[in-house]
């Protein structure tokens, strides 16, 4: 039942975006122009920035385009629409179809950019492979812990300055952990080295779901 | 006064009392770099246990608005997150003091240090949260909502994250430290009262912004 609740919210929300892409396009753009901006700013050539200042770059990057997707995910439809959403459908449904619908977003959208920031920037990474994996994690463990802010933010008057205020302090562990992640991918490392980061990850992530869980139901009447 | 309800607030004072004097005369172990200085183990760090524990206590009157509706709960989150705040804000300034002459240098970059800073913007923001929606229902909800999880999410920050990496911390990273060995009994004396004294201060602070605020929407209500 739930399941199929959510997987028809997904569908619906996928088929939206797939019919008039403006958000995804947005996005994309978005993430262009802030590769465009650091090739620039920087004013390399490729290869040039170095190993730690080319992570926490992309890394910002992402943030800021999951700050931007994820503010939209409670105010694309209007109130009311939402209001009918959770009657017909379970509450918890609709949080969770967010969930993974910003997660599926935010990879794909991410994994583009990632192309373009290689492809400006120059690939200093070692294990292509360990941070591919870190890039994956890490786009789901933002939009884990955006969405509930999104929502919590939707319900004031200014979303989009809110979700950044109320976010980026609870954000910043996932973001250091990503940062440790990447660095050890970075230098090559053996994975065992990144272990205790990726199960911290994953411990935030449990937390983080699960609280969001146990609070929705009471945010979404408000 | 009654005394069977006020004598805690005392034992507030004469804990207090207690420690100032205790906390500056008795002796403590004399170790490399700390020397005196090991005396604000008495101040900074039972103001980082009252805060963890008022912060705990706003925590749980948020939970008790989200199940009983009641306004009181939320006045009561919010006035406790407000003093836990305050708390957290005498916390970083006696350890910016301490390691401006331990360390050399007021601020720098410890991750414990740090991860306080978070944890002051998270409380911050939710006092903007607070401040950004109108209808008192709503703010209640919402707010204890964003409280919970906030919460929630500062667990990882600062029991998980400091315990990866080193701090310049005594007792972490080889630095010489009070805990297991070298925190004697002595210190251990004055240590746990210091805690219980400076917790208590913090809950009676609470208790007076509450009743002020009950008596602030009393006289609103009556005009």
């Amino acid at each position: 039942m739930l399941v199929k609740q959510i997987w028809t919210l997904l569908w619906k929300d996928i088929r939206i975006e797939w019919k008039s892409p403006q958000t995804f396009n947005a996005l994309l753009l978005y993430i262009l122009n802030v590769v465009m901006i650091c090739y620039l700013g920087f004013g390399l050539r490729v290869g040039q920035i170095g190993g730690l200042t080319w992570v926490v770059l992309f890394w910002i990057m992402i943030l800021f385009a999951a700050t931007n997707a994820i503010t939209k995910s409670f105010l694309q439809e209007s109130d009311k629409r939402n209001l009918y959403y959770y009657t017909l459908a379970n509450p918890l449904a609709v949080l969770i179809a967010k969930l993974i619908y910003n997660a599926f977003i935010l990879i794909v959208v991410g994994g583009v950019g990632l192309v373009f920031y290689v492809l400006m920037l120059g690939n200093p990474i070692l294990d292509m492979l360990l941070f591919s994996n870190v890039f994956v994690l890490g786009c789901i463990s933002i939009a884990n812990t955006l969405t509930m802010i999104s929502a919590i933010a939707s319900k004031t008057q200014q979303s989009l300055g809110m979700t950044v205020v109320l976010g980026f302090p609870i954000i910043i562990p996932t973001f250091l952990m990503l940062l440790k992640a990447s660095k050890n991918a970075l230098d090559g490392l053996a994975w065992t080295t990144t272990q205790d980061e990726l199960m911290t990850l994953l411990a935030i992530n449990m937390i983080v779901i699960i609280v969001s869980l146990v609070l929705f139901p009471y945010l979404w009447r408000l | 006064m009654k005394m069977n309800q006020n004598w805690w607030k005392i034992l507030t004072v004469l804990l207090l009392l207690y420690t100032c004097i205790a906390g500056f005369l008795f002796t403590t172990p004399r170790l490399p770099i700390l020397n005196e200085s090991i005396r604000n183990l008495y101040f900074h760090v039972p103001m980082w246990f009252g805060m963890i524990l008022i912060l705990t206590a706003s925590v749980v009157y948020s939970v008790l608005y989200l199940r009983n509706q009641k306004p009181i709960e939320d006045i009561r989150a919010s006035q406790a997150a407000q003093v836990g705040v305050f708390w957290g804000i005498l916390g970083l300034l006696t350890g910016m003091i301490w390691a401006h002459y331990t360390w050399g240098k007021a601020w720098s970059n410890d991750v414990k240090q740090t991860s306080s800073a978070i944890a002051l913007l998270i409380y911050l923001a939710y006092f903007i949260l607070r401040d950004t929606i109108k209808d008192e229902q709503k703010k209640a909800g919402i707010s204890a909502v964003y409280n919970i999880y906030a919460y929630a999410a500062m667990i990882p920050l600062l029991f998980i994250l400091p315990r990866l990496t080193d701090s310049l911390h005594p007792g972490n990273g080889g630095n010489p430290g009070f805990n297991a060995y070298d925190l004697d009994s002595n210190m251990r004396l004055v240590f746990y009262p210091a805690i219980l004294a400076w917790t208590l201060l913090g809950w009676w602070i609470f208790t007076i912004k509450v009743r002020y605020i009950k008596v602030k929407n009393y006289l609103i209500s009556k005009n």
